[in-house]
């Protein structure tokens, strides 16, 4: 493939994005409320999504920490309230998810495997269970109200923090850290006798994913107005948005983009037709996928793109 | 004083027992079948489900109806193994990359078994009593249900520990927990065994339940709370090591118990401090070497 064709692939992927974007962007003016609420899950899933392919995707560590992340954000949000504006309450929120982050990293990034799986997740019951306790016994209560911001407010909030995360992951992606952790998911030791600095390229990327989700979570959370650990440490965070990610495809950066747009928009669908099988739905589509689709969305259109252009040469 | 001290111990060890018991069945699917099953709760949910009707539809004591919720749970189990299992087996191109892609095919399945039991029993909790009169111990009282619930969790573990110690498909899935290829060669039939494994961990899932349902009130989303549990107890007793499951689940009891003592809201914040500490320190548990 010469550098021609592929800048000139790039100058279309980056205009459809930029079209698709200006038409987002443009939806509180025209789209009926319903629609904004709903697109604003789906940006709501796609932070999350692509936050946590950014560092899983290549480095291969499945973390499950991201309802953590997510949920310090929702947490932050409602403990500042008023206090602060509200672009200043998500940047907050972003920093206190990726300190945690930070520590998390710093502790466990040499687990390997299944032991990171497992403390990840834990992290997340750990957390939930011991705010639990904290409000019922020291706050005396279990909730928490947030104060309120427009349904547009949350949209643009959103929006803008997806777009700094793809911005920030292209930049990750094509400078020399995107190959040095493509190299630690192959081979950590080889990477390291390369010269990466492998556990400080870890730990600080999975600052960066968890800057976003935190960012997300304090966002949301004026959205939601009322919270509990319940809602905020929700493990489904966890799982689905690591679900949309292989369902879109883990590799190339939109494929969890597209992955969390279908996946949010079937839950939606699913929940107003089907209340009494939504889950069941969900979780055979989940199984489906991982079963069928190893490489995702992505995956299965490129390998069907290859056979049809395979079958015009043959004829031809 | 006493009776105080050995009223923690003993409702530590009642605990521990159901806790040993669902932590077995997961030990056996992680350490052999190397799938770290987030569904095994839901496999309890069902076991605790199928001897609740049992007992409250056809009057079927719940210590009789084992001999039906075992066997049907195992069966699920194997079927599962044989199809999903094995296929994502044979597409993982690393052992690691199967064990990520098991974990989340499970949790898909958390979603498919726990939304059928929704479908079939309802939302709501569910319970009976059953020998609900209390024993008397140097002064301290417990319920007979739960006296009968650990007793039956200690004879099941043996039984099964020696099952696996003593026969020759025991030692087969010995052989294949320590390595399935060679394990291949010298003649096991290794998906075989591995979905007799997967089977197996059900059937002891489907078990603690049933001696769940005799205690607890249990309900279709009970599961994943379980399975946590059951992921800290074999953390706590050593990955993949039986008996180190069945220890680690008592002193998770016996942990749980002092705990809610001094702070009954904590306990689970303690359960999963030292599941976090273990990994940190001691990921090969209490018993590893």
């Amino acid at each position: 493939m010469g550098i021609e064709k592929r800048t000139s692939k790039e100058v279309i992927g980056v205009s459809l994005a930029l079209l698709i974007l200006a038409v987002t962007a443009a939806a509180p003016l025209y789209a009926p409320r319903y629609t904004v609420i709903l697109l604003t899950s789906i940006l709501m899933y796609m932070t999350i999504s692509v936050s946590w392919a950014l560092f899983s995707g290549p480095t291969g560590y499945i973390s499950l920490a991201s309802a953590a992340f997510f949920g310090a954000g929702i947490y932050t949000a409602a403990i500042l309230g008023t206090a602060l504006p509200l672009p200043l309450v998500v940047l907050v929120g972003g920093l206190v998810s990726s300190c945690l982050a930070l520590l998390v990293g710093g502790l466990t990034l040499r687990l390997k495997g299944i032991y990171f799986v497992m403390f990840t997740f834990g992290l997340v019951e750990l957390l939930l269970h011991f705010i639990l306790w904290w409000e019922v016994t020291i706050s005396g209560t279990t909730g928490r109200v947030v104060p309120p911001a427009g349904n547009a407010t949350v949209f643009y909030t959103m929006l803008i923090i997806l777009v700094v995360l793809i911005v920030t992951a292209v930049f990750i992606r094509r400078s020399r850290y995107g190959l040095a952790l493509l190299s630690i998911g192959e081979n950590e030791e080889a990477a390291a006798h390369a010269g990466t600095h492998v556990t400080a390229l870890k730990v600080i990327v999975y600052a960066v994913s968890a800057l976003f989700m935190g960012a997300a979570g304090a966002a949301m959370a004026t959205r939601w107005t009322y919270i509990d650990p319940r809602i905020a440490f929700n493990p489904l965070i966890s799982f689905v948005p690591v679900l949309m990610a292989i369902f879109g495809g883990i590799r190339p950066l939109y494929g969890p983009v597209i992955g969390a747009a279908i996946f949010t928009y079937l839950e939606e669908f699913l929940i107003t037709r089907f209340p009494y099988y939504y889950m069941l739905i969900f979780g055979i589509i989940m199984v489906v996928a991982i079963l069928y689709m190893p490489d995702g969305l992505v995956g299965l259109t490129q390998r069907a793109w290859k056979r049809m252009s395979r079958n015009k040469h043959a004829h031809t | 004083m006493v009776v105080t001290i050995l009223d923690i111990i003993i409702s530590g060890l009642l605990l521990g027992g159901i806790y040993a018991m669902t932590a077995v069945g997961l030990s056996l699917q992680y350490g052999v079948a190397r799938v770290l099953n987030i569904a095994h709760g839901e496999f309890i949910m069902l076991g605790a489900f199928i001897t609740f009707t049992l007992y409250t539809r056809l009057g079927i004591d719940p210590l009789i109806s084992f001999a039906i919720c075992g066997p049907a749970v195992f069966a699920v189990g194997f079927i599962l193994y044989r199809t999903l299992f094995t296929r994502l087996r044979d597409t993982s191109p690393t052992v690691e990359a199967f064990e990520g892609n098991s974990m989340l095919a499970s949790f898909g399945l958390l979603f498919i078994i726990q939304n059928v039991a929704i479908l079939v029993w309802g939302a709501n909790i569910q319970g009976y009593t059953y020998m609900a009169f209390s024993v008397d111990f140097w002064g301290a009282r417990f319920a007979a249900n739960r006296l009968v619930t650990l007793g039956f969790a200690i004879v099941i573990c043996l039984v099964f520990y020696l099952f696996l110690a003593n026969t020759r498909l025991g030692k087969a899935i010995r052989a294949a927990a320590q390595d399935p290829e060679t394990a291949g060669l010298m003649g096991v039939k290794i998906n075989q065994v591995l979905a007799l494994c997967f089977g197996f961990g059900a059937m002891m899932a489907g078990l603690g339940g049933a001696l769940v349902s005799i205690s607890y009130q249990i309900q279709p989303t009970m599961g994943l709370e379980y399975t946590m549990i059951a992921l800290i107890v074999i953390v706590l007793g050593g990955l993949g090591s039986i008996p180190g499951s069945f220890v680690g689940g008592l002193v998770l009891g016996l942990v749980g118990s002092i705990v809610t003592h001094v702070e009954p809201g904590l306990s689970l914040v303690a359960y999963y401090v030292i599941f976090m500490l273990l990994l940190l320190i001691k990921p090969t548990g209490i018993l590893g070497k």
